[in-house]
């Protein structure tokens, strides 16, 4: 009894903070401080048709960077935390087959997912999207294909190659931008090229493409982890 | 009453029930998996009120294309809403992610040790 009183408590107070938050807001009518710098300059500067790829990628690309290592020890800490002994990595579970339905479906299905997810994140400059969107967009293949065949082993070895590669890679092309441009990440190293074509913006496309690769590794990573703890005892 | 309940305010009123929603499911619910649910909603009542923050009336995404540009004169400015906070988000929506996936495993991991998701059984360091 007491309990649900102090729960009612503390959501009262908070509907009383957000009930004046809620008659204290006004729209905004014009963009200010830094989003009008973004909206003027962004396309001359960085040359990306969408300006959240262009704060994401180039003017935060310090942010997305801290982001992918985020989600990089999220992976490892997860590897870590799941890891099976050795007597259970051995043992063999025959999962009971799925339905025929979602076999056949998914073997239309898989290859046209993996082919959204790369549409998504090769075109992260131009369309709502971008490597975090497109990676997860596969990894939900990859859930799919798990789902369809509860026996499947993914590759756990190409996995981590894509994702220590594009990882590399990622910072290698930080790095130059601090040689041949303005800085760290500055994508102007490679011509920006003619706005909204796909090879515009730099270097964007491959540094989101790194990154969709990157992140829909690492969520695969994620889901073998989980589909492995099964085996444990 | 149209003018009073724009989309900005409507947003802002979505984004207040589901973090509501997500706190009292927070404290009330037992059971593990609907604790890291009630997480999930409160991140998304979160993630909406911030890019409600950047919704300006009358305006289109930040993407500039042609019909940005036909837009307020060729004005980029004049026509599109703000960019950062969707920035922000789409970070908070990837640590959003990260957590949520490691809550599972914890929650994994404590089923195998007691094989039960009561969180009122687990009261070990309970003194």
């Amino acid at each position: 009894m007491i309990k649900n009183s102090l729960i009612a408590l503390v959501l009262a107070s908070f509907v009383f903070m957000f009930y004046h938050l809620y008659m204290s807001y006004e729209p905004k009518t014009e963009l200010s401080g830094i989003a009008a710098h973004y909206a003027e300059h962004g396309a001359a500067e960085v040359g990306a048709a969408n300006l959240v790829t262009a704060v994401v990628v180039t003017y935060r690309g310090f942010d997305t960077m801290g982001e992918v290592t985020i989600l990089f020890l999220t992976a490892s800490i997860i590897s870590f935390f799941l890891k099976l002994s050795k007597k259970d990595e051995d043992k063999v579970i025959v999962h009971r087959g799925t339905s025929e339905l979602l076999v056949t479906a998914s073997q239309i299905l898989i290859p046209i997912i993996f082919l959204f997810g790369v549409y998504v994140f090769i075109n992260g400059h131009l369309t709502p999207g971008g490597g975090f969107q497109g990676g997860a967009i596969i990894a939900s293949g990859v859930v799919l294909s798990i789902m369809a065949n509860p026996n499947r082993e993914i590759n756990h070895h190409a996995i981590l190659w894509i994702e220590s590669i594009s990882g590399i890679f990622f910072v290698i092309i930080g790095i130059l931008g601090i040689f041949l441009a303005g800085g760290f990440l500055d994508n102007r190293f490679i011509s920006l090229g003619e706005f909204g074509d796909l090879f515009s913006a730099g270097a964007i496309p491959i540094i989101y493409s790194l990154i969709g690769l990157k992140v829909g590794a690492e969520i695969s990573n994620i889901l073998n982890r989980y589909q492995k703890s099964q085996k444990e005892s | 009453m149209m003018e009073y309940l724009n989309l900005g305010k409507i947003s802002l009123l979505i984004g207040f029930v589901l973090i509501l929603v997500g706190f009292w499911g927070l404290l009330s619910q037992k059971n593990i998996i609907k604790i890291i649910v009630s997480f999930t909603i409160l991140e998304t009542g979160i993630n909406i009120l911030i890019v409600a923050l950047g919704w300006i009336k009358g305006r289109t995404a930040p993407i500039i294309d042609d019909s940005v540009e036909q837009m307020a004169n060729h004005n980029v400015m004049n026509s599109i809403v703000d960019p950062v906070p969707q920035a922000l988000v789409l970070t908070a929506i990837v640590i959003g992610f990260g957590v949520t996936a490691l809550l599972l495993a914890y929650a994994m991991k404590l089923f195998r040790a007691k094989r039960t998701l009561e969180i009122n059984k687990f009261n070990d360091l309970k003194w």
